[in-house]
């Protein structure tokens, strides 16, 4: 799971309930504006299976998402996750052992200035590439694993502690551009760990093209300073429920790729037919190492990975994802079976009298 | 090996996208998001409607929102506010954008 960015013991599960209570209280505190703007409560619940190498572990996963608004222009939102890992004991033992992990992914306050210039502050996902910030929940993912290269560029622990300055700067109707600057302290503590970076992503979206492309920038600004780039290319051809995403990320000591393509027909009734519902999913990626210093999450040697999957889109906003993969190095081969079963939820966090 | 897989790759890439070439998607048929829109209201979509702001609001939900996640099948319309307010940061939406989404989530 790429998605337990900051891990703990058990026992430090009650530390996490305070925070999430004074969460909850600071979202309760607040005043809001619309009877559109109720606070909400969404994320997502799994349960996944990795099958690798002849072992296979069990994973439930819950990722609860709180977001509330305050007035017109500010929203409190923050995400989590919560998981229990089941893994065969090894060595001929019977059984299994388990680990509990528990993370704040983000808490962030965003204050809308302008309508191009939003103030995030906070804790917040690391604004490079797209797969942090747009892919990384459970409710999202085509696959259960993220990509090779996904930490490239996210200091290691995915977070920034600090501020971040992003929006909408041109919006057309033949293109827009976004973008997203960004500063973090460094942090020990547990829940807000973050490295000292700066950096920021730029992205240009041809509506009629339904072609998006980015490049990323950031660097690490403690101990041995170094530069991370990154570009995306995403297109959707109109009228289609195609999708092709890719992305590229060099950091110092590696660099790679992945391409993931997914589709799900409409010639059988539409999207919410039983055919429509299947989503036969392709990544490929690759990864190649700079040197051999391990300080950045990838493979120690080059490694090629195609992954195919077929996930199931159930009503009531349940997904089925399976896929198959196999990686090559110079290590070995090996091949990885996933399954897992997503339900996402999105509802107000109390009730009341809608207009 | 690698190569074999890579053409693989290739080859259902480039049959998906001759296929949706050959199965446009028809004018009449509903998307998810106007199916989201009905049944967070229990009404007609704005888009079924014929209005300009229903129309709006779902060519920048296709070019938008879709291409990360699938829409929810329904929520309640008391935070469809919030959702957009969310969504304007996480995707950079435009203030344009999310009053044109908001119209077409609560005609």
């Amino acid at each position: 799971m790429p998605h337990c960015r900051l891990r703990f013991p058990l026992a430090n599960a009650a530390r996490t309930a305070r925070h999430i209570a004074v969460v909850l209280t600071i979202l309760c505190a607040g005043r809001y504006g619309g009877a559109q703007d109720t606070p909400l409560l969404s994320g997502g619940v799994g349960f996944f299976t990795s099958t690798n190498g002849g072992n296979t572990t069990y994973q439930p996963v819950i990722e609860p998402l709180l977001a509330a608004p305050i007035g017109q222009h500010v929203l409190i939102e923050s995400r989590g996750a919560l998981s229990e890992t089941f893994t065969p004991r090894g060595n001929g033992l019977p059984g299994y052992d388990h680990t509990f992990f528990g993370a704040f992914t983000y808490l962030q306050g965003d204050a809308i200035l302008t309508p191009h210039v939003t103030l995030v502050g906070g804790s917040f996902l690391i604004p490079f590439g797209t797969y942090n910030e747009r892919l990384s929940p459970i409710w999202i993912s085509n696959f259960q694993d993220g990509p090779l290269i996904s930490s490239l560029g996210l200091m290691s622990t995915g977070t920034g502690l600090g501020g971040m300055l992003r929006g909408s700067a041109i919006s057309r109707p033949k293109y827009s551009i976004d973008y997203a600057a960004y500063f973090s302290t460094r942090s020990g503590n547990e829940q807000l760990n973050s490295e000292r970076s700066s950096g920021g992503r730029a992205s240009l979206y041809l509506p009629e093209q339904r072609l998006e492309i980015g490049f990323s920038y950031n660097r690490l600004l403690q101990e041995t300073h170094e530069n991370f780039y990154g570009a995306h290319v995403w297109w959707e051809p109109k009228n289609t429920a195609f999708r092709l995403r890719s992305e590229f990320a060099r950091g110092h000591h590696a660099q790679g790729y992945w391409i993931e393509a997914d589709y799900r027909t409409q010639a059988f009734g539409g999207l919410d037919s039983f055919i429509g519902r299947f989503e036969p999913v392709f990544r490929m990626q690759q990864t190649f190492r700079r040197d051999t210093i391990v300080s950045d999450g990838l493979p120690l040697v080059n490694t090629q990975r195609a992954d195919f999957g077929l996930d199931y889109n159930l009503p009531h906003n349940t997904r089925i994802i399976t896929s198959y993969a196999r990686q090559f190095s110079s290590t070995g081969d090996r091949n990885i079976w996933e399954t897992g079963i997503v339900y996402r939820f999105l509802f107000p966090v109390w009730k009341g009298k809608s207009q | 090996m690698n190569v074999k897989y890579l053409l693989s790759g290739f080859v259902i890439v480039a049959a998906a996208c001759g296929f949706s070439k050959a199965a446009p998607q028809p004018k009449t048929q509903p998307t998810s998001a106007t199916q989201t829109a009905a049944h967070s209201n229990g009404k007609q979509t704005a888009a079924s409607q014929g209005s300009v702001h229903g129309d709006e609001g779902q060519r920048i939900f296709e070019q938008n929102c879709s291409r990360c996640h699938n829409a929810p099948d329904g929520f309640s319309p008391r935070i469809s506010g919030t959702v957009l307010r969310h969504m304007r940061v996480r995707a950079s939406l435009s203030q344009h954008d999310e009053q044109e989404l908001l119209r077409f989530m609560n005609p």
